[in-house]
């Protein structure tokens, strides 16, 4: 590759400081150290440095998410063509998907880099990563049948308010891609939620019912799917959520890889449980008597559990913050499901809400080391 | 009676070219030198010229702020230059040395009987008070303090670290003699560390409470091991001590000279006949060079001390006041194809196992001063912890201290806190955060508003 980074070499100078576009060099280096790691060394502090860097953080995470996808674009395919009762094979199958994703994932990731590029150059900042992550998570939370020009204005919300407003990556208060969602939510409800969304084209076709099991459930009525349904994804629902199994392998590869907090998925699930576990005691209506391990199953339980809450920037950020964090989080979840009838998915809210409130927990937290501190002092004063 | 401490947290960097346990006498050079930059917050006042003769043991200069903390030559011969950098900040006071060091006479002693104030005052007419360092705040100790107690940690656990116990092994009497003095500092106890792994000398050193400590680094950074012990409090005042200092000190009194003989390795993948020198402090680092073998022509970085915490450094340059090691690794000025693809790149370390590289946790490497990512806004949580084993909260701390909030720095620990402590978060970083510049900024802030 010295071939391109010689091409690459004669253009730098002018990016660089001084030179004529100094100006544009945050979007030069943005593309620039996407392709090539930089030549920097180190000039104060250790001498060496950790090979790890935020783009292979966030690239990890990305990996991470490639099962789900992959699933969820079959997935579209399966649920339109098998509620039609059209019989297509598996690659006919993904490639209807892929035609109605692909779209999402343009508009997604084109208009949020865009965004952050141009902040990156009129703030004089080199861009963050972040984005990369985001801008994947955003389609797969999404329904199929979304209009793109609410996705857009979404996207738009999301990076704008909902991340460069507090500062850019790393500063902002609330999850951005569960921004965008609450963004869509509750100004587009009828394209957000209902049973003709999950589908694609059911709003348009007849005979096509898309109702997730939350909906279902939600309506008063028992569900028909099968637990090893759940659990595999045959379900509609938003994109990349439905298969808890593709979301425990990528739950794996990012425990495997350090990449994100064990201690807050567990504590989510843990959360959830304990919830759906009391609900079940009590048993008043269908979505309390719903079994509760079968409640981590469904809707965007698991997808949020494992990808969501466990965004470094908005979680907790010390090791008893985030347990406390996580657990609240699925408990809340729950009960946001079982008592809100109109919002039968309460993940996004239950994480939102908590992402609101993680610096406080962080806060009795640290509270608890200086408390410690002062006691240490006033007993060594009084030897 | 010895106590255990064990450190869980930390993370040990294996780097090729650890020096080889054989000593090395190097000959005699012509030129040494005492650098002021090594005393940080030290502003030298000048007590002699170019051209003056000095016997070893003769005082340089003092402290502008403090005439008490006084520095002393470390060999004898003839002023050669006094070099000035920028805004005319004195960078080092050289010395053409004489064929033979003459010394100038202390007089012999023996530390038990002398009283606090008597071996204060000869501390610091032979030059020997700047080895104390205080905690907090990282600076030479104030010879009026009282310190709470005195802090030695007989080993290293930094990458290439060299094995004092080996490097010490004709110190020994030395060694026990300068603690005897120590003790006569402090009301407190005299702590010492000791490698829990091993049993060599320290273990059977008098006077002392000796600690055995199981880890890896930091586990053999004195500070870590303060917190474990005896963590420091507000207002409090602790000293530390590196073991071959407490050798020098321990030699004033038997010898009645003040002999700064030191045992040193020169060390790093770039070496390759890594191995032990005894020279002098201050000497000529091209001279250590010149005894050397060096792998490739590639580019090279000379650092006085260890790759984590040591200053980068010149071919002509000396040796650090209180450093023990030259490391010596390639210089990492390249580009990386998509360096940042997971799984690629094995030949780097790394803690987080996006790498390859856990797999093979023996195995030694060989990095460069690639910064490998360019610095970015704290994300990831919770990596800073797993190196850093104090109560403390290191990111909330670095935080405080970035936005120089005082009150919640004192909150936070910062008087517990040492640059050197925050190495490894340097090292580990994902947004490449330097943190020990912040504490080094944010403890001159403490010394500036709160003193």
């Amino acid at each position: 590759m010295q071939f391109l980074n010689n091409i690459m070499e004669k253009y730098r100078p002018h990016f660089k400081k001084g030179g004529k576009f100094e100006k544009y060099g945050p979007a030069w280096f943005g593309i620039d150290t996407f392709l090539f790691t930089p030549n920097h060394t180190t000039k104060s502090g250790a001498h060496i440095r950790d090979g790890i860097d935020l783009k292979r953080v966030m690239i990890i995470v990305v990996f991470a998410l490639v099962p789900a996808t992959f699933f969820g674009v079959w997935n579209i395919g399966f649920q339109h063509f098998s509620q039609l009762g059209i019989e297509k094979t598996f690659l006919e199958l993904l490639w209807y998907g892929t035609v109605r994703f692909v779209p999402m994932v343009i508009i997604s990731y084109g208009v949020g880099l865009g965004i952050e590029f141009a902040y990156a150059v009129f703030r004089g900042h080199a861009v963050n990563e972040g984005y990369l992550v985001s801008g994947l998570l955003i389609p797969l939370i999404m329904p199929i049948d979304l209009p793109l020009w609410m996705l857009t204005l979404s996207v738009i919300f999301a990076v704008v308010i909902g991340k460069e407003a507090f500062g850019g990556t790393g500063m902002n208060i609330l999850n951005p891609a569960l921004v965008a969602r609450a963004f869509a939510f509750f100004s587009y409800a009828g394209s957000m939620s209902g049973d003709k969304v999950w589908v694609a084209d059911s709003g348009i076709t007849d005979g096509v019912s898309g109702e997730t099991i939350l909906g279902t459930l939600a309506a008063g009525k028992e569900t028909s799917l099968s637990v090893f349904d759940m659990f595999m994804g045959y379900m509609p629902g938003s994109i990349g959520e439905t298969s808890v199994l593709m979301i425990l392998i990528g739950a794996a590869f990012l425990l495997i890889t350090g990449m994100a907090s064990w201690r807050i998925m567990l504590a989510t699930i843990i959360g959830g449980a304990f919830t759906g576990l009391l609900f079940n005691l009590w048993g008043l209506n269908v979505l309390m008597n719903f079994p509760w391990w079968q409640h981590l199953m469904v809707g965007g339980f698991i997808f949020g559990a494992i990808f969501m809450a466990t965004d470094p920037v908005t979680a907790a950020q010390t090791i008893k913050g985030k347990w406390i964090y996580g657990f609240l989080i699925g408990v809340i979840a729950i009960l946001v499901r079982v008592f809100n009838g109109a919002y039968p998915e309460g993940m996004m809210m239950a994480i939102l809400l908590m992402n609101v409130f993680a610096p406080t927990i962080d806060h009795y937290v640290l509270e608890g080391n200086i408390k410690r501190r002062e006691k240490r002092k006033l007993k060594n004063l009084t030897i | 009676m010895s106590k255990d401490i064990r450190i869980k947290k930390g993370l040990e960097i294996k780097l090729k070219g650890t020096a080889e346990k054989t000593l090395f006498d190097l000959p005699r050079t012509d030129m040494y030198a005492i650098k002021p930059t090594d005393f940080h917050g030290i502003i030298p006042k000048l007590t002699i010229r170019v051209g003056d003769k000095v016997k070893a043991g003769d005082i340089l200069f003092y402290s502008k702020k403090n005439e008490s903390i006084k520095f002393a030559a470390t060999v004898s011969g003839e002023i050669n230059a006094i070099t000035r950098g920028a805004k005319r900040r004195i960078l080092d006071i050289s010395i053409k040395a004489d064929a033979k060091d003459t010394f100038k006479d202390f007089g012999e002693k023996d530390p038990n009987k002398l009283d606090r104030k008597t071996i204060k005052k000869h501390l610091i007419e032979a030059g020997c008070f700047p080895y104390f360092k205080q905690r907090p705040y990282d600076v030479i100790a104030d010879p009026n303090d009282l310190p709470k107690a005195i802090f030695i940690s007989s080993f290293s656990t930094a990458p290439l670290a060299i094995d004092e116990s080996f490097a010490m092994k004709d110190m020994q009497e030395a060694f026990q003699t300068g603690v005897n003095t120590i003790t006569k500092l402090t009301n407190g106890k005299v702590h010492l560390s000791v490698d829990g792994r091993e049993t060599n000398f320290f273990d059977k050193i008098e006077n002392v409470e000796i600690h055995r400590v199981f880890g890896k680094h930091p586990a053999g950074n004195v500070g870590v091991q303060i917190a474990k012990i005896d963590p420091i409090n507000q207002g409090e005042r602790v000293w530390v001590i590196n073991p071959q200092d407490v050798a020098i000190i321990g030699r004033l009194f038997l010898t009645g000279h003040y002999d700064t003989t030191r045992v040193i390795a020169i060390a790093g993948s770039e070496v390759e006949n890594p191995r032990y020198f005894k020279t002098k402090q201050g000497v000529r680092i091209e001279k250590l060079h010149n005894q050397c073998v060096f792998s490739s022509a590639q580019e090279m970085r000379i650092i006085n001390g260890d790759v984590l915490s040591g200053k980068w450094v010149r071919k002509n340059n000396f040796l650090g006041f209180y450093n023990t090691l030259i490391s010596v690794i390639p210089e990492g000025n390249h580009y990386t194809f998509f360096g940042w693809m997971p799984f690629t790149q094995n030949k780097l370390l790394s803690m987080s196992r996006t790498f390859f590289s856990w797999l093979t946790p023996n195995k030694e490497y060989d990095l460069d001063t690639n910064m490998n990512g360019e610095p970015r806004a704290m994300v990831m949580t919770n990596e800073m912890e797993k190196v850093f084993p104090m109560d403390i909260y290191p990111m909330q701390l670095l935080k405080a201290t970035l936005v120089s909030d005082i009150e919640k720095m004192e909150k936070l620990g910062i008087y517990e806190v040492a640059p050197e402590d925050f190495a490894l978060i340097d090292f580990v970083s994902s947004s490449k955060v330097e943190a020990q510049t912040i504490i080094r900024e944010g403890l001159d802030l403490m010394i500036k508003e709160v003193g």
